[in-house]
């Protein structure tokens, strides 16, 4: 048996102990929380948006969780950086493993997607679109 | 009885009688260290209850034909033998339902509900799983009645000069966890118990992670309601059970209704049937109480004793062995006579859930998360834990994989 299994590959081990964008802006456009309650992981992402107010100019994120959350995260934060808000709202979960580049085993997606969630959900409730205070992985 | 002049359980033989226990994934054999979420359920087991299906199978109580005959004498003669195996009166007082949440949320419905108001108060323990604390949190708020939580102490025990303190005059209900499913910790019930009877107040004890590892005697506790799971205790699933004392049964309303559990109906009114089957409405779960029975006899063939013994040894040697590594964490008491057969911990520096993955890749199947007691996560201050839990059938072996696995965490996060 190898080291760990192929979830756990350098570069989501790296994103972990190494994350990027990890804290809180000073003047987001807009920033939500979000909670996945089977790990107990709690993530913030922030978001700032160009003048143009679609395309995304920054990204931070900070929060406690597993090393997938957390991976995903950092990724996602360094992924959004020049797209614009649509384009976050069109993203769904095949992207988010795919940005991962590893076998997320089922039990574990939650933890996956739990960033693109979040900053999905504060993109519509930026945008007057949905009304939560916290967005939690258990209902989907 | 002193456990050293128990013989041991002949664990070679008992995992003969678990086929699941053989499976493999990716060539390794599977290591299943989740008792305390389910147990395996061995062959006898199974037999019985294919063969009702087989042989006997049809609905209770309403037929004269003579398979509901026979049906309808395996469901009864299911409730004699919980009694005879909790210490309980007869089947009067064993009232079947689907799991220990539904032995819980009946008396929060049909006694709760009915008989609490502004001013009661409900004493609970920090260590109660969702299945009473959410439930009596909800009772709570509809009728206006305070909940209060006993203290767990830096042991992981209960404070107990903190319950005296709680129970008094105002208490109506203390219901409290026999063996926590998190710490381990097995709890003074019966002084729980005296100290609830002392106020007037009634006592439930949720047994769901006792009854299948220890023996247990409602009449020498005394409780006034004790529940437990099927599915726990080498049963099926879908069967649950609710303890109570005949008296009080009887002057319960019932919180389901429906038909096999009426006297006598008219368009205007009905009256309600017997003890246990006014809390019964419904075809109940006929196949799961035969398969109850059959894991009650099983594991009184095991005798109590030496399972106890067993969960204690193994339990001990667990938490030796991770208490030996240094950068683990262990929540509750200390291995001994008053913790139950599992162990949550921490990995420094590796979320629970990023461990259990690992041990995962090893077939070692434990579980993460907060194990239905998030304020007592809370409390200990973490998001989560990784919990071993142990039955009949495992091994020291067993637990040496799982130690040797943890390596692998750590150098995966090192
Ligand atoms: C202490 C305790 N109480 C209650 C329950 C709930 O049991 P069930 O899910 O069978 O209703 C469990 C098991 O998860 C438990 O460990």
């Amino acid at each position: 048996m190898g080291l760990g299994s192929d979830m756990y590959r350098q570069q989501i081990l790296d994103h972990y102990k190494n994350p990027r964008n990890y804290g809180e802006l000073e003047d987001p456009t807009f920033t939500h929380i979000g909670e996945n309650p089977m790990c107990g992981d709690e993530i913030r992402m922030d978001v700032k948006l160009d003048d143009d107010e679609e395309t995304i100019e920054q990204v931070a994120f900070s929060g406690d969780g597993c090393a997938i959350s957390q991976a995903s995260a950092s990724m996602l934060s360094g992924e959004l950086r020049g797209k614009t808000v649509d384009e976050l709202l069109e993203m769904d979960r095949d992207d988010v493993i795919d940005m991962l580049g590893v076998d997320i085993s089922p039990m574990r997606v939650k933890c996956a997607v739990l960033a693109e969630k979040v900053a999905q959900d504060g993109a519509e409730i930026y945008q007057g679109d949905l009304d939560v205070e916290k967005t939690t992985t258990e209902d989907d | 009885m002193s456990q050293q002049n128990l013989e041991s359980l002949d664990v070679e033989a008992i995992r003969e009688e678990f086929p699941i226990l053989e499976r493999e994934f990716d060539g390794q054999q599977v290591v299943y260290l989740d008792n305390a979420a389910t147990t395996q359920t061995p062959d006898p087991v199974v037999d019985a209850m294919s063969d009702y299906y087989r042989e006997s199978n049809a609905n209770v109580h309403r037929g004269i034909h003579h398979l509901s005959q026979e049906a309808s004498i395996a469901y009864e003669e299911a409730h004699d033998r919980v009694a005879e195996f909790i210490g309980a009166d007869g089947r009067e007082e064993i009232v079947f339902t689907k799991n220990t949440t539904e032995s819980e949320n009946l008396i929060a419905y049909s006694w709760g509900l009915n008989e609490l108001g502004p001013g009661d108060e409900i004493v609970l323990t920090e260590m109660e799983h969702h299945a009473s604390l959410v439930t009596w949190q909800q009772i709570a708020k509809r009728t206006g009645a305070n909940v209060e939580y006993i203290r767990v102490d830096e042991t992981g025990r209960l404070d107990m000069d903190h319950a005296r303190d709680l129970i008094g005059d105002d208490t109506a209900l203390v219901s409290a966890v026999h063996v926590s499913n998190t710490l381990g910790t097995v709890n003074p019930v019966g002084e729980l118990t005296a100290l609830a009877h002392e106020h007037g107040a009634l006592s439930f004890i949720d047994g769901a992670q006792a009854v299948p590892n220890r023996p247990v005697d409602v009449s020498e506790i005394d409780a006034d309601f004790y529940a437990f799971s099927g599915h726990k205790m080498a049963g099926p699933t879908g069967i649950g059970v609710l303890y109570g004392k005949q008296s009080l049964l009887e002057e319960l309303e019932p919180y389901l209704y429906g038909g096999g559990m009426i006297r006598k109906v008219t368009f205007e009114d009905s009256t309600w049937g017997e003890l246990p089957w006014k809390f019964e409405p419904g075809t109940p779960p006929i196949a799961e109480a035969v398969g109850l029975h059959a894991a009650i006899d099983w594991l009184e063939d095991l005798g109590m004793e030496r399972v106890q013994a067993h969960e204690e040894e193994l339990a001990a040697y667990a938490y030796d062995q991770l208490a030996a590594e240094g950068d683990v964490e262990i929540y509750g008491p200390e291995g001994g006579a008053d913790r139950g057969g599992l162990v949550s911990f921490n990995l420094d520096g590796v979320h629970a859930h990023d461990l259990t993955s690992i041990l995962n890749d090893h077939t070692v199947a434990v579980r993460a998360g907060d194990h239905c007691t998030q304020p007592l996560h809370d409390k200990l201050g973490v998001p989560a834990s990784t919990r071993a839990s142990f039955y009949v059938y495992n091994t020291r072996e067993e637990i040496d994989k799982l130690i040797d696995a943890l390596d692998d965490a750590r150098a995966l996060f090192a």
